[in-house]
């Protein structure tokens, strides 16, 4: 293992029971206080910051600050670290993994209906209401599993499976608990769709009755978003009172909240894109397994696509779904970020990079890999600024390698959000 | 290999021609080509690892594996160049379902009279994926969901026109295969004639072979005593009669440490040899399993869980097990795992701790041993039969790609030809079991 802690500013050892040590004892208390929030060094043989061209820093480093943000980053020749600092070594480094679409913490790892199965609500196939926030389970192993692999960022929430199924949240992998919406980093941060054979059951039992519920939905929230504006205008006028539902889908027909639509089948890609035409609201393709087919037109609607795991089972709507499919989106420049995606099995949960992994294998550069689960799943969730790439000021989330990140015999040696040293299992 | 195409393209008009049938016929069974891939990383499995090496092949069978200078090349042969390419021992996947497999239905908990080999569809594209994973031997088994679901088959995965082309004959004329069992969860339902409790699943097992042991004191007694008389045949017991007879090996689907240890009872009760499959708590009961010398068949998933069984399934499982000299192989499980990515359980093996040589053994040795066909597969040895992958790489890479399958000196995947390349990687029509024909858009 190449990781090498730095001594730690204290001798435990020393067997003294006098005053003064005891005074000691408390700075050093407070000192490893200080440690616990930042003021840690990581110094890697690669560092990819994930700016600019993609390629790695030789000999970088990272300094995290006090505050849980990024002090310095650049090469060692550059950049001294500051007595005082804890150093972490590691061969390759880079920001903490962001899953660009999970079920975590909602689809908890026994898979056992009314215990830890939240993920998706049958009794109406509409609910764009139905919180994240509420049905979030930080405590659960499998966020756990992720965090300790590098994952420290999920976009997660209701799963696929019904026109609209409810509402996810971007949070990091160290929140326990939802205390409060300031746990989270976006706690409603789109609604998620579905169009397929996965969305329809009795009823919608067809592709086109599924469209025209969606359509009369939206056009309810045209409606209300209207009368909205009317009491605004017009102060004789009452402003509608709040109505859950309604008030999401004007939230995303504002362009408040994106609208997330799993279409794995190109007509449901084209039935996505005729949708977002005619009612003007952000969309987020997901899964998209025969975009290969649609790329000129989902490059001119300008929509990103969370792209299915590549390791997925090619079966219903995902039977041709191709590994190269990443590589395909790159080469049109379209932009996309890996999801871990939604497991009703085993593995109970994907693991984002791995799935990255096996599009490098078909195609997709390594840099560019790393890029669709670090900044370009930032970007699409507009939290750039704050997540995704090692630039000062931006939050220290890292991931800690002792090889290639993407290769299936690397470990992830250490796993740092906000400074802190969330994880050094090896695993 | 082109050139091998092409001799059957320019056969293909003879074919045609009854006239000719028959002297095309005999050409080709005159005709024991001989191939040599010359300077390719080998990895042989049964011996280290060669640089620069030299397999030769005649005809369905290895000539030789060496150094470039140790092995000679006949002036017949037919030489590829292989420079940068390694070339490990064709895959062998100790549990997958793939070609449509199915076996018993929900009439009984125990079917031993159920044959897979009625089933299968060797026209479904999951087979054409295994063989773009480099998978050319599989033991194709039907589920979990009965204590006992009926008789597996070993399939080496020839480009056959129906199932029978791809089946393995054993000396005695029988084919290979052998009988899937389970227990945990997965097999307790609570209707009917299945159990609803491990106890009783258990129990359920028990009386099945105790009826079996009276079958062969009947049938022996009968044999010596009326040798002229009919006996009348138990499908079922007849084939549980080959497991106590040590002529069929269990494939028992198994994961908490208890029902581990509960295969581990009937085994020693009954004296049959059995596989443990998938054995997600091994790591917890690693030293009763290697006590018990039972070999084990694993799986590798990308997060535990999904069940209450895996819970406590450890990436090292592997580790544990080889270390203590536990025969240990990997298996797909397809569709849990895809098989074309089957190499990869080698890598996460070793990530988790288990040696190279043991995961590579993993993906080709130790399941021939677990099918008992480590005489003609699992290695490249002189007079083993030539199943081989080229790889673009290193096999533990997970850049690396399979550019080409070979069964029996046959190449049966070409990454370079589009139709193979289509399955390989998937796309439009990949997944299209049975395509129309003058269909498509997509070619």
């Amino acid at each position: 293992m190449p990781v090498i802690i730095a001594k730690l500013p204290a001798a435990a050892s020393t067997a003294n029971f006098s005053p003064i040590y005891t005074m000691f004892k408390i700075i050093l208390a407070l000192s490893f206080a200080a440690v616990a929030h930042g003021q840690l060094a990581v110094k890697a043989g690669l560092l990819f910051t994930m700016t600019g061209d993609l390629k790695p820093i030789k000999n970088g480093i990272v300094l995290c600050g006090e505050n849980g943000k990024i002090r310095a980053v650049g090469p060692a020749s550059k950049i001294k670290i500051p007595a005082g600092y804890q150093t972490l070594a590691a061969k390759v480094a880079m920001p903490g993994i962001i899953d660009a679409h999970s079920t975590v913490g909602l689809s908890g790892i026994l898979n056992l209906p009314k215990h830890d199965q939240e993920q998706l609500e049958t009794s109406s196939p509409i609910q764009p209401e139905l919180r994240a926030v509420d049905a979030y389970n930080g405590r659960d192993p499998l966020v756990k599993w992720l965090r300790d692999l590098g994952v420290t960022t999920v976009h997660t929430g209701h799963a696929p499976g019904a026109l609209m199924s409810g509402q996810l949240m971007v949070v990091k992998t160290n929140v326990s608990s939802i205390t409060s919406m300031k746990d989270t980093l976006v706690p409603a941060s789109a609604v998620a769709s579905t169009l397929g054979a996965k969305a329809l059951s009795k009823s919608p039992g067809t592709r086109a009755k599924a469209i025209a519920m969606l359509r009369a939905e939206l056009m309810k929230g045209q409606s209300r978003r209207l009368k909205m504006e009317e009491a605004k205008d017009d102060k004789e006028k009452d402003a509608p009172a709040p109505n859950l539902r309604l008030d999401v889908l004007v939230d995303i027909l504002n362009k408040k909240t994106p609208l997330l639509i799993n279409a794995q089948r190109h007509q449901d890609i084209a039935a996505a894109l005729r949708l977002q035409e005619e009612f003007g609201f952000d969309l987020i393709l997901d899964g998209a397994a025969e975009a290969y087919l649609l790329l000129e037109e989902i490059k001119a609607a300008g929509v990103p696509v969370m792209v299915h795991p590549t390791m997925g089972r090619p079966y219903g709507d995902l039977e041709n779904m191709t590994f190269t499919l990443a590589a395909k989106l790159h080469k049109a420049d379209i932009p996309f970020a890996f999801q871990s995606g939604y497991e009703t099995y085993v593995p109970k949960t994907r693991v984002v990079h791995f799935e990255a992994a096996m599009a490098a294998a078909y195609g997709l550069p390594q840099e560019v890999a790393l890029a669709a689960c670090t900044i370009q799943p930032a970007e699409i969730l507009g939290l750039d600024k704050k997540i995704g790439s090692l630039e000062k000021g931006k939050h220290a989330d890292l991931a800690l390698f002792d090889g290639d990140p993407l290769e299936t015999t690397t470990h992830t040696t250490h796993v740092i959000i906000d400074g802190e040293v969330v994880s050094s299992s090896a695993k | 290999m082109r050139s091998r195409k092409l001799i059957a393209i320019a056969m293909a008009p003879f074919l045609l021609l009854p006239f000719f049938f028959s002297s095309a016929q005999e050409s080709r069974e005159s005709e024991v080509r001989v191939w040599a891939y010359t300077n390719a990383t080998i990895y042989p499995v049964s011996s280290p690892k060669i640089e620069k090496g030299t397999l030769l092949i005649k005809g369905d069978t290895i000539l030789a594996v060496g150094t470039s200078e140790g092995v000679k090349i006949p002036a017949e042969a037919e030489v590829v160049d292989a420079t940068g390419r390694t070339i490990i021992p064709g895959l062998i996947c100790t549990h997958s379902h793939i070609g449509s497999v199915a076996g018993a239905d929900s009439s009984s908990p125990i079917q031993p009279e159920v044959r897979v080999l009625d089933s299968i569809d060797v026209r479904n594209t999951s087979i054409n994926k295994a063989r773009a994973g480099g998978i050319t031997t599989a033991n194709l088994m039907s589920g979990s969901g009965h204590l006992l679901s009926g008789q597996t088959i070993y399939l080496k995965l020839r480009k056959g026109n129906i199932v029978d082309d791809l089946t393995i004959k054993l000396s005695d004329g029988s084919l290979a295969y052998g009988v899937k069992m389970a227990n945990g969860t997965n097999s307790i339902r609570d209707n009917g004639p299945f159990p609803g409790t491990r106890g009783k699943s258990a129990a359920l097992v028990r009386q099945k072979f105790i009826d079996a042991q009276a079958y062969l004191k009947k049938r022996k007694k009968h044999q010596e005593e009326k040798p002229e008389e009919a006996f009348e045949r138990d499908l079922a017991l007849e084939t549980l009669a080959e497991i106590l007879e040590g002529k069929r090996t269990v494939h028992h689907h198994t994961h908490r440490h208890d029902d581990i240890l509960t295969v581990l009872r009937l085994k020693e009760e009954f004296g049959f040899k059995v596989v443990l499959h998938h054995v997600s708590e091994a790591w917890k009961v690693a030293d009763e399993i290697a006590e018990a010398d039972v070999p084990c068949s694993i799986i590798f998933l990308d997060s535990p869980g999904g069940k209450l069984e895996a819970r406590d399934f450890e990436w090292k499982n592997g580790a544990e097990l080889s270390k203590r000299g536990v025969v240990t192989a990997f298996h797909t499980d397809d569709p849990i795992n895809d098989s074309r990515w089957f190499l990869r359980n080698a890598a996460v093996g070793v990530r988790a701790g288990m040696s190279r040589q043991k995961a590579l053994e993993g993906l080709t040795l130790a399941g021939a041993k677990m099918l008992d066909l480590d005489d003609s597969i699992g290695s490249l040895d002189p007079g083993k039969q030539a199943d081989f992958v080229m790889l673009s790489g290193d096999p533990f890479s997970i850049y690396t790609r399979v550019l080409e399958t070979h069964i029996e000196g046959e190449k049966v995947f070409d990454l370079k030809d589009p139709t193979d390349r289509l399955y390989a990687e998937g796309g439009y029509g990949a997944g299209h079991n049975r395509e129309a024909s003058g269909c498509c858009f997509y070619r």
